[in-house]
């Protein structure tokens, strides 16, 4: 099971609490996370990575075990520690505020 | 016993507002969708049940939400309760939000960025929803960077009308706020004349449904560009029409406030006495197609009222001549704007006209201006009013 751990806006147009826990078939990538989250909760399709171009949002950004993997291929294979659940997949909002 | 109902967008969510007839006694729901910035919320003439919000935000990008109870309940299109369109785990089908430009296989046109340079279309929001007057299930998106959506499905799906951006769209530039498409006007005697405004490129009028566009902006002179008097690029901030009138248009631009009455073919000022002519609303009375109402903004830099004095202006004659209304408003130390989509009037005897500020505050006049009153004065900053009547 992937561990994500989404932010709080996100969480509530999903109907969720706390971390959201996926199945990922084949290697656990971004690409293949975001692709499964989106699969089962439709309504963030949009949210976080473009509908047309698919790309990352300008405002968020991604962690695995306290890298910022943002500007990594969504190819690149995740940490073993995320591809087994010991650690989430973190999608995080920038600190626009003040 | 009739009534209304304000749909209410803020930078915070967005609130339903209801009363009867009388005006006075309100009830106030929400926030919806709190946190998020509602650009704009409309109800079908139709079906006044049937509401399309857009919901919105920079982080998280764009979201279409419909209620088919009158705003009590909301969703995405295309996952209505109770109906089968889940999927297999059970989750609703968020099909609503995309937006793709239509470049019929072609590369992306560029518009002109703020610095001259050509910058490929990206969609951004919604800025505004325009229901079909006959069809519950159509509805027009007005969108930055600029174009014109259509869904015939309830929102679910949307397609963009793109001989619009072929009307010369690597000329056009955003304004302050953006490339906004901000007014959807549908004949209400020719459904297939519509008629739109972009900041910063002007008004476009197509009489064949969409398929083709022409620029509509003779007469219009706006000293802040090279060319004052250019077919395109003019910052034309709201276009107002009455029902009973549809080749009469009224305008408040970046500065004056004009009028046409042969369908934008040819406009001419009807600023007049107007302490400022900078503003953004405009609107009509539902019942005189020659009354007319404006806010006067002080500009360039400033954007709050002139002289801290909260005040509507109304014309009886057109335009040209034109009175304060100033009972029930505030006279001293108000420092508020009125966003371009925060004016709107209801369909009464007595016409209702309703207003909303970057202050929170949302004004209804059940005299047709003559007093105002606060429905609420503390909300997050209103980006749009829309007034259903309700029977």
């Amino acid at each position: 099971m992937i561990r994500v751990e989404l932010p709080s806006p996100l969480r509530r147009l999903a109907g969720v609490e706390g971390e959201v826990t996926l199945d990922v078939p084949g290697p656990v990538t971004p690409r293949t996370i975001l692709d499964a989250l989106e699969a089962r909760y439709p309504m963030l399709r949009g949210t976080i990575r473009d509908r047309d171009t698919g790309k990352r949002r300008p405002m968020l950004r991604f962690f695995a075990c306290e890298e910022d993997v943002s500007h990594e291929s969504v190819d690149q294979p995740l940490p073993s520690a995320v591809a087994t659940g010991a650690e989430p997949f973190l999608i995080v909002g920038a600190v626009a505020g003040g | 016993m009739s009534g209304v109902r304000v749909l209410v967008g803020t930078r915070k969510g967005a609130f339903v507002l209801t009363a009867d007839g009388k005006r006075k006694k309100w009830d106030v729901s929400g926030p919806h969708f709190a946190g998020w910035e509602i650009y704009h919320l409309k109800g079908s003439p139709v079906d006044p049940d049937r509401i399309y919000c857009s919901q919105s935000n920079s982080w998280f990008g764009q979201i279409i939400q419909r209620s088919d109870d009158g705003g009590k309940t909301w969703h995405q299109p295309g996952t209505p309760a109770g109906q089968e369109l889940k999927n297999p785990e059970g989750f609703p089908m968020g099909e609503s939000n995309k937006f793709v430009y239509d470049t019929a296989g072609q590369s992306l046109t560029t518009h002109q960025w703020y610095d001259g340079t050509q910058h490929p279309w990206e969609f951004k929001r919604v800025w505004h929803l325009e229901p079909s007057l006959s069809d519950p299930e159509i509805v027009y998106a007005g969108v930055e960077d600029a174009a014109l959506f259509r869904s015939t499905d309830g929102g679910k799906n949307w397609h963009e009308l793109p001989a619009l951006r072929a009307q010369q769209g690597a000329a056009w530039m955003p304004g302050a706020g953006g490339m906004g498409l901000h007014t959807i006007l549908i004949d209400p005697k020719n459904p297939d004349r519509i008629y739109i405004a972009i900041s910063a490129a002007g008004a476009f009028r197509t009489d064949d449904g969409g398929k083709h566009w022409k620029p509509i902006n003779r007469g219009l002179n706006s000293r802040y560009i090279p060319n004052p008097t250019a077919e395109i690029g003019h910052c034309v901030h709201r276009i107002a029409m009455h029902p009973s009138k549809p080749n009469t248009l009224f305008m408040q631009k970046h500065w004056d406030v004009l009028r046409t009455d042969d369908a934008g073919d040819n406009w001419h000022e009807v600023s007049g006495n107007l302490p400022t002519d900078f503003g953004f609303v405009v609107d009509v009375h539902a019942h005189e197609p020659e009354t007319v109402y404006v806010v006067p903004i002080k500009s360039d830099a400033e954007h709050y009222v002139p002289d801290g004095k909260l005040r509507v202006y109304r014309s009886k004659t057109g335009g040209n001549e034109w009175e304060p209304l100033t009972k029930g408003l505030p006279q001293e130390h108000c420092y508020v704007n009125v966003l371009r989509d925060a004016m709107s009037v209801d369909q009464l005897d007595s016409c209702g006209v309703y207003f909303g500020t970057t202050g929170g505050q949302v004004y209804c006049s059940a005299d047709a201006g003559d007093s105002w009153a606060a429905i609420v004065r503390d909300l997050p900053a209103v980006l749009s009013v829309e007034v259903q009547t309700l029977s």
